[in-house]
């Protein structure tokens, strides 16, 4: 049984990172905006968080300042795909190069340094009930953080009416923008959103996952990150399985290794992208385009005329 | 306009005045790295190796590098860039780089070219590797005597002969004094992803392993065990910093040695294309101080090391048997090099299939 929560917990922090990061993107791309730049925001958040709670002493502290690292590189991501309407596929890989180059710069001091981390017991009292007690005590923080986030994008886009402004932009800016909203405002506040996620899931690498800093440490996660958005087919609650599914087969597939069960590893570490594949495949067959939540403007350039 | 030209000339004269300066042309070395060299492992420990080259040549030699090459296509167009721009030696230190460095090699044949643990060399092109399965013997005997479960969780990269080879000495070291322990192996398929050696820890640590030992190059499995309250080894340099109570030792490469006697007979014009495979005598392997384990453990240890060193020992001396329990090495006689450099079996007591390495 304690094997059985210690695999869980192991589950939920190696989905945490991309469920949140997805969870941003997620939101950018509602707005009709692609970010191919993720990886490189998360690497900035890994490097600011670390610095951050190394030289205030606090991880709090450096979560944040890994929130506000990841939204500062967005802007730059936000000025240059709107104000000068650049391509977004290429600006957003940009930002991943840059992102991993200057993530390097920031974290050179504090390469071989760890820190501690910090239990979050906040629900004591919960540990007298069995099995579930341990469970919930031991999920950190930021992990039920990443559930709330989800049911507050889910609320968000589908039940207020600024969800469906943001929904209207990335469907169709020309109309949105007939109507009077202001298109490029809305794309900004999606964008810094979507920064601040991959920040804080990057923060969560370097301050509780590893918890150390080392150059490239996010290991593809943002390229996850941005699959499993599509695997989701642009839905939120279909992104917790998701992310949930990819942890759940990192983790057990280590498992299996040790319980001499041989499935190939190359397999299973192909498995999300083979099954983003798959639901890419199912959404081109399903012409009808409503239904899987495209956005129908994604990664097109808008320019609002004046 | 005129500002710029300034600009221009000004640099156009500074370029000439160096150039002047440096009459004598420096020799240039450059290294490849599959890491980044704040890894505080594999890459850190061959840049302290350039860095000696540049302390022990100063002027006369000319250093750099590049990190974070990628293995396959990538490696190539690094190295051939390096041979392009003037390179004089080009180290490469990665096994995946073997390809890619016979490749260009053959291009440039006024290029000297090394490739750390891989095993095809051509006329510019040596090949030298340090013999870490010593300093993995000694890890499993350590490892054998501080565990409580008799089971060890392996953290491996790839399956190739250098870790193939590490796994078997590790497992012959506890053998040697535990006949019944076990090891779980888990392959992540990298060499640096903190995230999944961490988990890869975490799940062997969950499955009853309670030493952990890695053959991947960053310090998150050791930060696991550190946090689980288990021991593990450091990884190619001393990561004691990493986890102060959980290290019980580390086997550190030393590089220094070798890479400055390289470069000095590239610039005596002695050099030529051999395979040079350093042990514990050579003082290209070396291990950290024992931490965190009563005397008579350590001075166990040390006995092993010295008796390696002395070649009273040899980690693969006979008789030695493979999976299948069939015998490969007779009683009172060691397996060769060559059979070592290619080793694709596990010895007998491994419970774990080998994944193919294509």
């Amino acid at each position: 049984m304690e094997t059985f929560i210690a695999i869980l917990l192991t589950i939920v922090s190696a989905s945490t990172p991309l469920l949140i990061a997805a969870m941003g993107e997620l939101v950018v791309e509602r707005s009709g905006v692609l970010n191919l730049g993720i990886e490189g925001m998360m690497i900035i958040g890994a490097a600011c968080g670390f610095a951050g709670a190394v030289m205030s002493g606090s991880v709090f502290i450096g979560f944040l300042i890994g929130i506000i690292g990841g939204a500062i590189l967005s802007y730059f991501f936000a000025i240059l795909v709107l104000n000068f309407a650049t391509n977004q596929v290429a600006t957003g890989l940009a930002l991943t190069l840059a992102g991993l180059g200057i993530s390097g710069l920031i974290g050179k001091p504090f390469a071989g340094i760890t820190i501690q981390r910090e239990p979050i017991e906040f629900l004591s009292f919960v540990n007298d009930i069995p099995v579930v007690g341990p469970m919930l005590n031991g999920i950190d923080a930021i992990a039920y953080f990443g559930f709330a986030l989800l049911l507050a994008v889910a609320w968000f886009l589908n039940r207020t009416r600024a969800g469906l402004i943001l929904r209207a932009v990335g469907d169709n800016p020309v109309s949105a923008h007939t109507l009077g909203y202001n298109v490029l405002r809305v794309r900004l506040y999606a964008i810094l959103f979507g920064g601040a996620c991959a920040g804080l899931a990057g923060a969560y690498l370097s301050l509780y996952y590893t918890p150390f800093w080392a150059r490239e440490m996010t290991a593809g996660r943002g390229w996850i990150a941005l699959a499993l958005v599509v695997f989701a087919s642009w839905l939120p609650y279909r992104l917790l399985i998701g992310a949930y599914l990819f942890g759940a087969v990192t983790i057990l597939q280590f498992h299996a290794q040790g319980a001499q069960i041989n499935i190939p590893q190359q397999f299973m570490a192909s498995l999300p992208y083979l099954a983003t594949i798959i639901v890419l495949i199912a959404i081109s067959a399903k012409q009808t385009g409503r239904a899987i939540h495209t956005p129908a403007s994604l990664g097109r350039i808008f320019v609002p005329d004046r | 306009m005129t500002r710029y030209l300034k600009y221009i000339t000004a640099a156009f004269l500074a370029v000439m005045l160096g150039a002047g300066a440096n009459a004598a042309d420096p020799l240039k070395a450059a290294f490849v790295y599959v890491g980044p060299v704040s890894d505080h492992g594999w890459t850190y420990q061959h840049d302290q190796g350039r860095l000696a080259v540049e302390a022990a040549f100063g002027d006369a030699v000319e250093t750099t590098f590049v990190e974070n090459v990628a293995e396959g296509p990538d490696a190539e167009r690094v190295i051939r860039q390096l041979a392009a721009t003037g390179q004089d030696v080009i180290f490469t230190t990665s096994f995946g780089f073997m390809n890619p460095t016979v490749k260009v090699s053959e291009r440039f044949p006024d290029v000297t070219f090394a490739h750390a643990t891989g095993y095809k060399r051509t006329d510019n092109l040596t090949t030298y590797s340090s013999r870490f399965y010593e300093g993995r013997y000694v890890l499993g005997q350590i490892a054998a005597r501080m565990s409580q479960s008799g089971i060890v969780g392996y953290v491996a990269s790839f399956p190739i002969p250098e870790v193939v080879r590490g796994i078997n000495a590790f497992m012959l070291g506890m053998q040697s004094v535990r006949p019944d322990a076990q090891i779980k192996v888990v392959w992540v398929s990298s060499w640096f992803d903190p995230g999944k050696e961490g988990d890869a820890a975490k799940a062997m640590i969950d499955q009853g392993a309670d030493v952990i030992t890695q053959h991947t190059d960053s310090p998150a499995p050791l930060r696991v065990a550190e946090e689980r309250g288990v021991f593990a080894f450091g990884q190619a340099s001393d990561m004691i910093a990493y986890a102060p109570n959980a290290q019980l030792t580390a086997i550190i490469d030393d590089w220094s040695g070798y890479y400055v006697s390289q470069v000095q007979a590239v610039i005596d014009g002695t050099w030529e294309s051999q395979d040079i495979w350093g042990g514990f005598n050579t003082g290209m392997v070396a291990m950290a101080p024992f931490t965190n384990m009563p005397d008579d453990v350590a001075a166990e240890a040390q006995a092993t090391v010295d008796k390696i060193s002395s070649g009273e020992l040899h980690p693969f001396q006979g008789p030695l048997f493979n999976q299948a329990g069939e015998e490969v090495v007779a009683e009172g006689e060691v397996l060769d090099d060559g059979a070592l450099a290619g080793m694709s079996w596990y010895v007998k007591g491994i419970e774990d299939t080998l994944p193919s390495s294509n």
